[in-house]
C-alpha cells in the first residue's frame, strides 16, 4: 500500500504545458498519410465508373455519357477503395478533412465534353435545269 | 425486507454504450439481475447479402469501434482459410503490430474509463493523454485512428517502411516509460485499491463453467489467451498469458496493465523479426465452404462463424464476441455486492455494447 502516489504525476503536470492542442487557436497537427477528403481530379479521369461500383457506401456517381462525376460527401467513410481501383489516378485521399457538409447534396464534378461535330456540309445545289 | 428493482441504465454516467440491467435490491444489496441487450443492433450479420466479401471488410471492422482491427482480421482469416489464400508472411506481421497497438489503445481506454467510474478523474484523464499518443501512432502507419482501414483479404493494403517503423519505436519507448507512472498509481496507490481489492471476486471454476473469455477468465487464473493459438504472427513470438489467482476486481485491472506491456515488448519482437517481401496477394475468385475464425481481442475471444457458397456475397456470417461470453459471469458476480459496487463490476468485464449487438 502506498500513499500519495498520484502526487508526483500531477506535480510534474501542474508546472508542464497542458498535452492538449487548443484548437480552433492554434492549427490542427496534420499527420502525414492521415485517410481525409477525397479529391477528384476531371482532367484524367476516363469516367469508367470501377470507383462508383467499388464504393462500399454508395457515395459515388459516375455518368460516362454526360462525363459527370459526383460525391456524396455524408456517405464518403474515407476508406480509399476506390483511389486502389482508380485506373487513371484520378482519385486521391488528402490529409484535410475539408469543410464540414450541412447538406445532403451531392457534389458534381463536370468533365469537359468533346466539341460537338461540325454537321455535314450541305450539298451543292443542283443547278435547275 | 422489500424488495425493489432498480433500472441501471440503458443511459447511465458509467456506460459508454447502452446496456439494461434491472437491479433487484434488498436495501443496499443487490439480490438479483436482470440484463437485456438489443438496444445498438444495426443488423450487420445480415449485410453479408448485400456487400461482396471483399467490401465486407470494411463492414467486419465497423463492429466495434475499439477493436475493429481485429474484428477486420479475423473475417479476413476466415475467408483467407475458405479460399487456401497464402497470406505473406510480412502482412502477418504487419497484422500482429497493429493488433497490438490496438489493444494497447482499447486497455488504455479502459484504465480510463475505470478510474472515471471509480471518480478518479485525474488518473482517466491521464490515461486517454497516453492513449492519444498510440492513436497518433495508428493513425501515421494506417491512415485512420480508430478504423484502421488497412486489413484486405490477402494480406493488409499499407506497408510500414524502415524509417517509419523507427518513429513507431521511438514513440512507443515514450510511450512505454507513461504507461509506467499510470500504471504505478492503478496497481499501487492506496485509494484505487481500496476500491478494487475483493470487490467481485469471481472464482476460477466459475469463471470456466461460465464460459469466461479474455482478462476477465486470466484474472480468475485462467490460462487462456487465443493468440497462443499462433494465429498472425504470434506462432514465432515469445509471449506468456498473463494471469491473477484472486479473481476481483483489482486482478482484472492488473491483468489489462500487465497486458499492455506485453503488447509493446510483442510489438518490439515483431518489428525486430518483420520479414521483406509482399504485403498481399491477389485473391482471384468466390469462397466456397465454411471457417470458424478465432483470435484474441483486447476483451477475449472472438469467433467469426463464415460460410460461402460459391458466389461473391457470402451465405452466412456470425460473431460471438467476448462482451456476449462474459455477460454471465457478470450476473453471476452482481448479486450480494453493494449497489455503489455495481457500475465497478460492470466496467470490469470492459463491456463492448455494439459488439455484442452488431
Amino acid at each position: 500500500m502506498a500513499y500519495f502516489r498520484m502526487t508526483q504525476m500531477a506535480l510534474k503536470w501542474a508546472i508542464s504545458k497542458p498535452a492538449t492542442n487548443p484548437y480552433p487557436f492554434a492549427p490542427r497537427v496534420i499527420i502525414p498519410g492521415s485517410r481525409g477528403l477525397l479529391t477528384f481530379n476531371k482532367d484524367t479521369c476516363v469516367y469508367c465508373s470501377v470507383c462508383r461500383k467499388k464504393c462500399p457506401t454508395g457515395a459515388i456517381g459516375v455518368n460516362r455519357h454526360q462525363k459527370k462525376w459526383a460525391i456524396d460527401r455524408l456517405r464518403c467513410i474515407s476508406c480509399g477503395y476506390c483511389v486502389e481501383a482508380c485506373p487513371k489516378d484520378s482519385l486521391a485521399l488528402s490529409t484535410s478533412h475539408g469543410s464540414p457538409a450541412v447538406t445532403k447534396d451531392r457534389e458534381i464534378y463536370q468533365g469537359e465534353m468533346p466539341a460537338p461535330k461540325a454537321p455535314a456540309a450541305a450539298p451543292a445545289p443542283v443547278p435547275a435545269g | 425486507m422489500a424488495r425493489t428493482v432498480i433500472p441501471f441504465g440503458p443511459q447511465h454516467p458509467v456506460l459508454p454504450e447502452p446496456i439494461m440491467l434491472d437491479l433487484v435490491v434488498e436495501d443496499e444489496k443487490v439480490v438479483e439481475a436482470i440484463p437485456k441487450i438489443g438496444f445498438v443492433h444495426r443488423g450487420l450479420e445480415k449485410l453479408v447479402e448485400k456487400k461482396d466479401f471483399h467490401e465486407f471488410v470494411f463492414v467486419a471492422e465497423r463492429v466495434c469501434g475499439i477493436c475493429s482491427f481485429i474484428h477486420g482480421q479475423t473475417y479476413c482469416q476466415a475467408v483467407e482459410q475458405i479460399m487456401g489464400v497464402a497470406v505473406p508472411p510480412r502482412a502477418h506481421y504487419l497484422r500482429t503490430i497493429w493488433g497490438e497497438l490496438s489493444r494497447l489503445h482499447s486497455h488504455l481506454l479502459w484504465l480510463g474509463l475505470l478510474a472515471d467510474g471509480f471518480g478518479f478523474e485525474s488518473l482517466f484523464m491521464h490515461s486517454w493523454r497516453v492513449r492519444e499518443k498510440v492513436l497518433n501512432i495508428i493513425e501515421a502507419t494506417t491512415g485512420g485512428r480508430v478504423i484502421f482501414g488497412t486489413c484486405k483479404v490477402g494480406g493488409v493494403r499499407r506497408d510500414i517502411d524502415t524509417a517509419a517503423m523507427q518513429s513507431l519505436l521511438a514513440q512507443l519507448a515514450v510511450i512505454e516509460k507513461d504507461m509506467r507512472e499510470i500504471v504505478d498509481v492503478f496497481l499501487e496507490d492506496n485509494s484505487v485499491k481500496r476500491r478494487l481489492c475483493g470487490v467481485g471476486v469471481l472464482a476460477k471454476d466459475d469463471a470456466y463453467q461460465l464460459g469466461c473469455v479474455g482478462p476477465m477468465a486470466r484474472a480468475s487464473g485462467l490460462t487462456q489467451d487465443m493468440r497462443q493459438l499462433g494465429y498472425a504472427a504470434f506462432g514465432e513470438l515469445t509471449f506468456q498469458p498473463i494471469t491473477r489467482p484472486e479473481g476481483d476486481s483489482f486482478a482484472r485491472c492488473a491483468v489489462r496493465c500487465g497486458e499492455l506491456f506485453q503488447s509493446v515488448d510483442l510489438i518490439r519482437q515483431a518489428a525486430a523479426r518483420l520479414p521483406t517481401g509482399e504485403i498481399e496477394v491477389k485473391v482471384t475468385g468466390n469462397p466456397n465452404g465454411e471457417f470458424a475464425a478465432r483470435t484474441e481481442q483486447p476483451r477475449g475471444e472472438v469467433v467469426y462463424y463464415v460460410k460461402a457458397n460459391g458466389t461473391k456475397n457470402l451465405q452466412r456470417f456470425r460473431v460471438r464476441t467476448p462482451t456476449f461470453a462474459n455477460i454471465p459471469a457478470l450476473v453471476k458476480l452482481l448479486p450480494g455486492c453493494d449497489l455503489a459496487d455495481v457500475p465497478i463490476l460492470v466496467l470490469t468485464i470492459d463491456p463492448c455494447i455494439s459488439c455484442t449487438e452488431r
